[in-house]
């Protein structure tokens, strides 16, 4: 795009905001009065969202592997994550724990609960990528795009039967499809005031913080990992060139494999993570949280590992804004409004390269 | 299964009659006997199963009353329960209800439809049936614009209605009172100041205007009103705003599958302690579920009467659905039974009149003359918009995870 023609693009843009915007909640003048009158309210939101994002970002991140290795667009992604959900349920309610049971029995549950879930989504997922993406490695785009779908279908129904057995894990509740209380294991402690003893008007809690941290570490260490171990490397070299990271000796099914796995586990710890932070596991919820995601990891730049992470942060703290400053009835249009914008000046996304097609 | 051995039955029955009227001579003329077909479109994947499969035992208990027979024997009900959610949405799915109408509009054997659950369903449903003269009788469906001229968009009810005559009735009071209900019972229990979130759906958008605009009538304090993503994770961005504004009460027009459950945890972890009210569209167990603790002290507005406050012949209803089902009726169970007796009633009348009852116009004619019938809820007639003219609705509240009876609220 010309120089011109981006400044054209940019200032229609910032009119048709300012003119049509305070239909969909955006009045600048009222939102700055509000947080010139309360900022500490600007503070919270900011807070939340870095939360919700977090949990964006580390769905995104399945989303940006999978498609930085062999563009293809997951769609199972999001439901894989659900499974997270559901596994994380199970394990917690064969604990028979609750929100009185002793920490340590709580941690143990929660532990056991991390490692089976993330163990079992990582097995889900490269055992989707077997069984569904493997065979149509060198078929047209399109075919695996669709089979991706089918496959979160699949998922989907089988979270929606996996509620229904009831009569093995009575914690899925007397309704099969109806969302189920996830038992709220970490404690509500404020951060601020209980712990570090200042007086904010902000509220900070040890669950928000163990997203945000849990969430932070996962990320820096999937960073390192690729960054830094020979599988790490195998796999940008996977990710660079097949054919060239085949004849260098580099066993591409394998690191294919080992990239679903990888992303499977982060779907995985996401979804226990958003079961004790929500306290809810619902078979649809990985259909909304994929989409999101989705949207964070284009936003970013898909196939950029930071760049998910900056788009799920961005997306949640958007999200949050529009709740609090615009109009919760508008918050999707706005977030895939700023979707638009950026692949209006950044086809390729916000920290994304033009990487060439191919063949 | 169940239904199965119904379908075994059905055949069976089907059969002996051809052999019957085989024996008869075999020169039976169509109007004389047969089979006639009801359908039910109800939400039956998803979390809604819970209650509308009640619906359906209690369809299917109306007919069987009767033998499932109708005018004297003569004609057999065939029933077929349908389902118009799909596994995607978990909930009802616009193009199922849409292929559903189509197929129903096609097949001339059925002359009544019992539906829909969901009242964005039936603003699908009807004007597909409506050209047909298929008469769709609604157990559940709150929407006021669906049947009440000026109470909903300017262009309805007129619009569902291509060839101009309604074929859309229901037994269950609309919205225009339960929202105007609401409201009141609010500003009884002591609220001066409001704020309203809906589900952006027709029924709870529809509820949460009428709240709205009672409240404000009422003299209530109205300090926002905002629509919710029903498919997000969570509301803790909303429910802080919220909950700095401080209402005294928070209205949410909505069902339970727009994640009602999750929004009432994210609003009491945030440490709002004010009171909460919502309509009949959570007030079902799923609710209960999804919610938890923070369901707690929830208060409910409810066209109807909870199951337990029965009274009468509806109380001896109760029972001997529980006897012959094992198990609770849930709130719209009852109008169900009532839907299906009221289907059987206007059939019966079409035969004394020396109608068909296979023919779709008289059967709607019919559903729409009926007057003081006399139903398990005492007598009621179907108005010339279709309307109940039964306005009794109740107030529950939540106590220790289970819906306790408050009181009677509204019109006699």
């Amino acid at each position: 795009m010309r120089i011109g023609q981006r400044v054209l693009l940019a200032s229609v843009g910032i009119y048709l905001l300012l003119f049509f915007g305070p239909l969909a909640g955006f009045d600048l003048f009222r939102v700055i009065g509000e947080i010139a009158n309360k900022p500490s309210t600007l503070l919270q939101q900011l807070l939340i969202g870095l939360a919700n994002g977090s949990l964006l970002a580390l769905i995104a991140l399945g989303y940006t592997l999978v498609y930085g290795i062999i563009e293809l667009v997951n769609f199972a992604h999001g439901d894989v994550y659900m499974l997270g959900a559901f596994m994380s349920l199970t394990v917690i309610g064969a604990f028979n724990v609750d929100k009185g049971s002793s920490p340590a029995i709580k941690a143990t549950a929660i532990v056991v609960a991390f490692l089976s879930a993330v163990v079992f989504t990582a097995g889900v997922n490269a055992l989707i990528e077997r069984v569904a993406y493997r065979r149509l490695r060198n078929a047209p785009r399109l075919a695996v795009l669709i089979s991706a779908i089918g496959m979160s279908f699949i998922v989907q129904n089988v979270g929606l039967f996996w509620g229904s057995l009831r009569a093995f894990f009575p914690i899925m509740g007397v309704n099969s499809a109806a969302p189920k209380a996830f038992p709220d294991l970490i404690g509500r402690i404020d951060v601020f005031k209980d712990i570090l003893h200042i007086d904010v008007p902000i509220a900070f809690n040890t669950k928000d913080l163990l997203v945000i941290v849990m969430a932070s570490v996962l990320m820096i260490g999937l960073r390192l990992f690729v960054q830094y171990t020979k599988l790490g490397k195998a796999m940008r070299a996977t990710a660079e060139n097949r054919d060239a990271a085949k004849i260098m000796g580099i066993d591409v099914d394998r690191v294919i494999s080992f990239t679903f796995l990888l992303g499977g586990a982060l779907a995985g710890a996401a979804g226990l993570l958003v079961g004790l932070y929500n306290n809810t596991a619902v078979f649809t919820m990985g259909f909304t949280a994929g989409l999101r995601a989705f949207t964070a990891a284009v936003v970013g730049g898909i196939g950029n590992i930071t760049g998910a992470m900056l788009g799920g942060m961005l997306i949640g703290i958007l999200a949050a804004f529009s709740d609090q400053y615009f109009s919760s009835r508008w918050t999707n249009a706005w977030v895939f409004a700023v979707l638009v914008m950026v692949m209006v000046f950044r086809p390729t996304g916000l920290l994304g390269e033009s990487v060439g097609q191919k063949a | 299964m169940n239904k199965r051995s119904t379908y075994l039955m059905l055949s069976m029955a089907v059969l002996v009659s051809l052999v019957l009227t085989a024996c008869g001579g075999g020169a039976a003329a169509p109007a004389t006997g047969g089979t006639i077909k009801v359908v039910s479109d109800l939400p039956m994947t998803g979390s809604s199963l819970g209650q509308t499969q009640t619906i359906v035992n209690g369809i299917t208990q109306a007919f069987e009353a009767t033998g499932n027979k109708v005018c004297g024997g003569k004609w057999q009900i065939q029933f077929e329960a349908h389902d118009d959610a799909s596994a995607a949405l978990g909930k009802w799915d616009p193009d199922v209800v849409t292929a559903n109408a189509k197929q129903y509009a096609a097949d001339s054997s059925i002359v009544a439809v019992i539906g829909t659950f969901n009242s964005g369903a039936a603003k699908l449903m009807i004007p597909i049936l409506n050209p047909e003269n298929l008469a769709m009788i609604s157990p559940a469906n709150t929407y006021p614009g669906l049947t009440k001229p000026g109470k909903g968009e300017a262009d309805e009810p007129g619009k569902y209605f291509p060839n101009g005559t309604p074929n859309y009735a229901r037994v269950v009071p609309a919205d225009d009172l339960q929202g105007a209900v609401g409201a009141n019972w609010a500003k009884d229990l002591g609220a001066t100041s409001v704020y309203i979130l809906d589900d952006q759906e027709l029924y709870g958008k529809g509820l949460a205007d009428v709240f709205d605009a009672s409240a404000n009538e009422i003299g209530l304090t109205v300090l926002g009103h905002e629509g919710i993503d029903g498919k997000a994770a969570d509301y803790k961005a909303l429910a802080t705003k919220v909950n700095e504004l401080n209402p005294d009460l928070i209205y949410f027009g909505g069902i339970t599958q727009n994640n009602a459950g999750q929004l009432w945890k994210d609003i009491r972890n945030v440490g709002y302690a004010g009171l909460l009210m919502g309509p009949d569209g959570i007030y079902e167990g799923a609710f209960l579920e999804a919610a938890g603790d923070a369901a707690e002290g929830t208060y409910l507005t409810f066209g109807g009467v909870p199951p337990s406050e029965l009274q009468g012949a509806a109380a001896t209803w109760r029972d001997s659905y529980k006897a012959k089902f094992g198990s609770d009726p849930e709130v719209y169970t009852v109008y169900g039974y009532v839907a299906g007796t009221l289907l059987v009633d206007a059939l019966e009348r079409v035969c004394t009149a020396g109608g068909s009852p296979t023919d779709r116009k008289t059967v709607r004619d019919a559903v729409f003359a009926t007057k003081d019938f006399d139903s398990v809820l005492g007598k009621f007639s179907i108005d010339a918009n279709g309307d109940t003219t039964i306005t009794t609705m109740s107030g529950s509240v939540v106590e220790n995870g289970e819906f306790v009876f408050s009181s009677l609220l509204g019109g006699g």
